[in-house]
């Protein structure tokens, strides 16, 4: 299994360098700055202690008995990523992204969000590195994602709304490519996902990957083997790469990564690029899109903003292409359903995002058996998903 | 010569500056556009760069995006912007017809098809503002294979080593950006233009056009002592749809030919 891209970012046919010129130079700086950090062990030292005493690492492999009870088939592990500290995955790539940026003499961060949790954790390693920070974000996802505005506000981030197209994910990030090609002398864009142009998809794989090593670890320390199947939600896909990318090359076990059915597949209002979209050129990569016969980008469509993306990471399409890691969807509604299930039989109350790959292990338990070790992501938690599930119980005159 | 070589001398000749026009193809509908290009075409503009929309631009302001948006409610696509490229060609056979745009609908096309598509409706060359030299030698391939040119860009940010080799083999003209940010956006001290200008037209034999933030008549004849051609195009778009569109090109139109 071919873990690192060419050198010009390309994961077999996936992934390269598609922006304006007067970016390139920079990212080609970025590559070069990347690459050094990489190698450098006083950068990863002090990345992983920050990871350790900041972030709260490892975060626990967790039994989750009720849940395996009540699923009745696998046995059912959590990797604790919602007990990060902001509550995310996100954290362990912006602080990533924020030691290289002051390694490279920029004191300006900049980032896109949906779910809002990056551009917190954006904003936390800003105010931890006394750096400034702008985060781009889209009208419907501020009112979606409210704490998370506020959380950003108070941790002293310029929040700047987005008014264009859906005014969700793929409208702030446009509007981020547009503000750096402005400020790109003075200005780190921190990416929040595995996607957008090379060096970026896999640098945030290899910043996300400390998930994927700690449960190669945990599993052998706490069960006494690796587990037979992997799960992660994807909507550009950093937790999955995390945690895919360090299992790949074991062969038993099998990796399962979810896309947002939205609606459904059939119905054409969903997030699954790889299940419902083709190979196309997207925000700084070719990978699979959302996208009409003529080349335009189609609007997602999901319950959960972190999800609502009309592109993938080009390693997901790669892994999806060579067949090592298998792609399928969870609808709104079955995510629901696993948010509630989750919250009820363990006390945890897991991001809808996560909810995604909780509603697969759903499925998955019972066609494994109780025998198999099945493992979920559990990339965030869910508190600031609450206005938008208890809108829903009001909609269909549920009780809390 | 092809026709893009022949309007550059017939301009040296003349010994001005062209002036480059972009309009959205398409903004608001099919009709408008191909009477706002004839508009255009008559009153002054001598290089046409034709857009085709996309629904995700990013390297256009609000100006650009909004006119794609325009357009593509109008339910304009690409293959509707080869034919009006086609429509022009048979009317204005002189003009060089650029079409810009970005990666995507050109490469779901196929960048083999799109080639002899626009090579058939007479287009003389692509500008793609999201494919950098480095993705792009299919395209040019392509391109050269039918006898059309992958315009380069050159920002602010490049340097003379990598313009070098941006633009060893570069055909048609080279596409100075003068602005750190979108189009339509504030360009750059004229100083900084000028000096960046010089190195650039001192590493290549093509004629250099400078674009991104020219609205007046007056930065234009400025940037037109630096450059081979001035490019215009959300001054053009705004001009298009507020209905003085003529009274705009022939406003440049005359900066650059000093009046006359």
């Amino acid at each position: 299994m071919k873990t690192e891209p060419d050198r010009m970012g390309y994961f077999d046919e996936f992934g390269g360098r598609f922006v304006a010129e007067t970016l390139m130079p920079a990212l080609l700086r970025l590559d070069t700055a990347y690459a050094s950090a990489r190698r450098d062990p006083a950068f990863q030292a002090e990345f992983r202690n920050l990871l350790r005493d900041y972030v709260g690492r490892p975060s626990p492999l967790y039994f989750a008995k009720r849940l395996t009870e009540a699923y009745g088939g696998a046995k059912i592990y959590l990797k604790r990523e919602d007990l990060n500290h902001t509550g995310a995955h996100k954290i362990n790539n912006t602080l990533g992204q924020a030691l290289l940026a002051r390694r490279m003499g920029l004191k300006r961060l900049m980032a896109e969000t949906g779910a809002g949790q990056h551009g917190v954790a954006t904003a936390t390693v800003a105010a931890l590195f006394g750096m400034e920070c702008s985060v781009y974000m889209g009208e419907e996802d501020m009112v979606r994602q409210a704490p998370n505005v506020r959380r950003m506000e108070l941790l002293g981030a310029q929040l700047c709304p987005v008014s264009s197209g859906t005014r969700t994910l793929k409208d702030a990030m446009s509007e981020a490519l547009r503000a750096w090609v402005a400020a790109v002398d003075t200005t780190f864009y921190v990416i929040g996902t595995v996607a957008g142009p090379h060096p970026y998809p896999l640098m945030v794989r290899e910043f996300q990957s400390v998930i994927g090593r700690e449960l190669v670890r945990q599993s052998r320390a706490q069960i006494g083997r690796l587990p037979d199947l992997v799960i992660a939600c994807i909507g550009g896909g950093s937790n999955a790469a995390g945690v895919f990318a360090p299992l790949a090359r074991h062969k038993s076990v099998r990796l399962m990564g979810v896309e947002a059915g939205g609606f459904g597949i059939s119905t054409g209002k969903h997030a699954a690029s790889i299940g419902g979209g083709q190979v196309g050129i997207l925000h700084g990569s070719r990978s699979f899109v959302l996208q009409d016969a003529e080349g335009q980008i189609h609007n997602a469509h999901s319950i959960s903003a972190g999800l609502d993306y009309p592109g993938v990471g080009p390693e997901h399409a790669a892994w999806a292409r060579s067949g090592r890691v298998e792609y399928v969807s969870i609808t709104d509604d079955e995510a629901l359903q696993a948010f509630d299930d989750l919250t009820r039989l363990e006390g945890i109350i897991p991001a809808l995002e996560s909810s995604h790959a909780l509603a697969e292990a759903r499925k998955q338990a019972v066609l494994l058996g109780r025998d198999a070790i099945l493992v979920v992501n559990v990339s965030g938690r869910g508190d600031k998903d609450l206005d938008t599930v208890l809108a829903i119980r009001k909609e269909q005159g549920r009780g809390v | 010569m092809n026709r893009m070589e022949k309007t550059f001398a017939r301009l040296k000749r003349e010994g001005r500056a062209g002036l480059v026009g972009y309009l959205t193809a398409g903004d608001p509908d099919l009709e408008t556009s191909r009477a706002d290009c004839r508009t255009a075409l008559k009153n002054g503009v001598d290089i046409l760069e034709l857009g085709v929309p996309f629904s995700d631009p990013t390297a256009d302001g609000p100006v650009i995006q909004a006119a794609s948006q325009r357009a593509l409610a109008g339910g304009m696509t690409l293959r509707k912007a080869i034919g009006l490229a086609g429509d022009l060609r048979l009317e204005f056979p002189e003009t060089p017809i650029i079409l810009f745009g970005y990666a995507n609908p050109f490469y779901r096309h196929g960048f083999e098809e799109l080639a002899r598509d626009a090579a058939a409706a007479g287009v003389d060359g692509f500008l793609v503002v999201d494919i950098p030299w480095e993705e792009s030698a299919d395209l040019r391939r392509a391109l050269k294979a039918e006898g059309l040119c992958l315009i380069p860009l050159i920002a602010p940010t490049t340097s003379v080593e990598r313009a070098k080799k941006i633009l060893k083999g570069a055909a048609g003209f080279v596409y100075y950006i003068l602005v750190r940010g979108v189009t339509g956006g504030q360009s750059q001290a004229a100083d900084e233009a000028r000096d960046h200008l010089a190195a650039l037209q001192a590493v290549t034999k093509l004629p250099v056009a400078a674009g991104f933030g020219i609205r007046e008549g007056r930065q234009a004849a400025e940037y037109a002592q630096m450059a081979s051609a001035v490019v215009v195009g959300s001054a053009l778009v705004e001009a298009a749809r507020g209905g003085r569109l003529a009274e705009k090109v022939s406003e440049l139109h005359s900066a650059l030919t000093g009046g006359n």
